[in-house]
């Protein structure tokens, strides 16, 4: 087996040896189950006091986009946890000048440990987003048009924020490599937030200068994303002129999916950062 | 540990004025040594001298910014030929979630070992060091002890051509000291090249062919090791020794004195007896006798003390 392989092996076995899988699927029932019975509990008040089932239905989408929200926080936090230390710790205690003694190339360290951490990140997002959507439908009846589409924009995004952390961590120790990381995708956030109210201002200059810098990390480009999957089309067909232009100023609704141009400079810019990991880690002294 | 590896021609380890810096900072000067195969090759020197950087430039580990080298025909830093070369770093750890059998596995993988051979491997690692009874614990249980003879065990896998001990027993008790000059000599019985640095002198004594005293950078001194200590003598303490009897001592060799002490060197240590039974036989007194030569660590004091008096401090040089 290629040793990139058997480092994403070990990365993975790691993981559950340190029983963090076991943590996350906790972590996922317990979030799942409390959204559901929430949601459960709004819904039995709202029908028992008349509200149209439309409403019903509109009122289920937002929550399940808050839903969305907050995994896409804890995905990031994860991304940033399991992604700053994967190398800076190794090297740290010597684990790394061990391996590296063997015929081991340190682009094999770098894409192994992202291999094995996308593999945990990944599998996360999808049960967890999946999950989530199901036990909403359950309750409520509402199953958003687009659920694929919504879990996987969360699991490009996670991965994002995992091969930043990664990258800081080929140089930053493993405490500032995440509080980087966690401070880049908050920014990147309430870049979206600034950008999307100067459009609603026709700011466009400015907009599109906001816009430039939150392109240097693609997540909340993403985020709109999985918004848009799983959001209902009815409130899609009911937006025109002015409303559609208030509406994008909001992180929580997306009129339209992330266009593909955004999306391929999404999966370069993964491809070009893991290749900087390796450039940077093979030109640092261990 | 046996059958005996083959020994190829030319050497293990050659260098030729390797130097490394780190910005300003000189780490090693200019490093010209030769390890031959199969030999115990004692790599010594005080804090700061340059020699775990010497050996990270040796396995690859870190690029020379000066100078070159060979380790096992091929030049530095080539990855292949790790998989001929075992390494136990100084400063060092293993996963700690994993056991110390599975770190054993996680190593023959990557060195490349038929997977067939690796329950032998791990076996024959685990019993060198005597760890068999620890095999299904985790690492994060070892003592520091423990992780230095897993270290070891790792190092030894695979019977590897040559191989770095950096400090190996620092953290072990004076047993497991004893067990690692064992393993050393085994290792140097089935014909491995073993490249030992370490601070204990007396351990080095007693299992080096040749060592290389490392200052600043640089070898100031290097050759086998009754080269490097001296030629062998004795110092005798005696009294009520006639001229007659002194002379008749100089059939052994040069005498010289030494306040109370009379000093033959070179003087074969097998003659001790009789240069003893000819001072009693002129009516001479002895009252002690001190065969051999200065010890490795006189040796190392001597070199070290040299002309320069600002020594002392850990740090590398810095370059002017």
């Amino acid at each position: 087996m290629p040793a990139f392989l058997v480092i994403a092996r070990l990365t993975i076995h790691e993981a559950r040896r340190r029983q963090l899988l076991r943590v996350l699927a906790v972590l996922t029932i317990v979030s799942v189950g409390l959204t559901a019975w929430g949601v459960d509990g709004l819904v039995r008040e709202a029908r028992s006091g008349g509200t149209e089932e439309l409403f019903i239905q509109l009122g289920s989408s937002q929550i399940l986009i808050f839903a969305a929200f907050m995994f896409s926080f804890v995905l990031a936090m994860t991304a940033a946890f399991l992604g700053a230390p994967a190398i800076a710790a190794d090297i740290e205690s010597g684990i790394a000048l061990a391996l590296l003694a063997r015929p081991v190339r340190r682009a094999d360290i770098v894409v192994g440990r992202w291999l094995g951490l996308a593999a945990v990140i990944v599998a996360y997002a999808g049960v967890s987003g999946l999950l989530e959507i199901w036990a909403v439908s359950l309750v409520t009846g509402y199953l958003p048009p687009r659920p694929w589409l919504a879990v996987g924009f969360l699991a490009f995004e996670s991965l994002i924020m995992l091969t930043l952390a990664l990258l800081l961590s080929t140089r930053l120790s493993a405490i500032a490599a995440g509080a980087v990381t966690v401070v880049a995708f908050g920014l990147t956030w309430i870049l979206g937030v600034i950008g999307g109210v100067a459009r609603a201002l026709e700011a466009d200059a400015f907009a599109q200068l906001v816009n430039l810098a939150r392109s240097a990390l693609p997540t909340d480009s993403l985020w709109r994303g999985v918004v848009y999957g799983l959001q209902p089309p009815l409130s899609v067909l009911v937006e025109t002129g002015e409303l559609r232009t208030a509406m994008a100023a909001n992180p929580f609704h997306a009129t339209s999916p992330p266009p593909l141009p955004l999306i391929l400079y999404a999966a370069g810019w993964l491809v070009v950062v893991i290749a900087a990991s390796i450039w940077l880690l093979q030109r640092r002294e261990i | 540990m046996t059958p005996s590896l083959s020994r190829p021609a030319g050497a293990a380890l050659e260098t030729h004025d390797l130097a490394k810096r780190y910005g300003s900072t000189v780490a090693l000067a200019g490093l010209s040594m030769t390890v031959e195969h199969g030999e115990v090759f004692g790599f010594l020197g005080p804090n700061g001298a340059g020699k775990t950087t010497a050996i990270k430039l040796l396995l690859g580990l870190a690029r020379p910014t000066g100078g070159s080298g060979t380790l096992l025909g091929a030049p530095l830093g080539d990855r292949a030929v790790r998989r001929r070369v075992g390494y136990l770093p100084e400063l060092f750890r293993y996963q700690p979630w994993l056991q110390a059998r599975e770190v054993l596995r996680l190593h023959c993988e990557l060195a490349g070992l038929a997977r067939p051979t690796w329950p032998a491997e791990v076996g024959a690692a685990l019993r060198t060091v005597g760890l068999e009874d620890r095999a299904d614990d985790r690492v994060a249980a070892f003592s520091k002890g423990m992780q230095q003879r897993l270290g070891l065990a790792v190092a030894l896998l695979g019977r590897p051509e040559i191989v770095f001990l950096d400090e190996p027993t620092s953290a072990l008790d004076p047993m497991g000291r004893v067990d690692v000059r064992n393993v050393i000599l085994e290792a140097r019985a089935a014909g491995m090249t073993v490249f030992l640095n370490s601070h204990l002198l007396t351990e080095v004594e007693k299992v080096c062919d040749r060592v290389a005293f490392v200052d600043r950078g640089r070898v100031v001194s290097a050759g086998r090791l009754e080269e490097v200590l001296g030629e062998p003598a004795v110092r005798l303490r005696v009294s009520g020794l006639d001229a007659a009897g002194e002379a008749a001592l100089g059939t052994f060799g040069p005498v010289a004195r030494d306040g109370e002490w009379l000093v033959i060197r070179p003087l074969a240590p097998e003659h001790v007896p009789d240069v003893v039974e000819t001072v009693v036989r002129h009516g001479g007194r002895v009252h002690a006798v001190d065969p051999g030569r200065a010890s490795l660590e006189d040796r190392f004091l001597a070199l070290m003390a040299g002309p320069d008096p600002s020594r002392g401090d850990d740090r590398p040089t810095t370059a002017a």
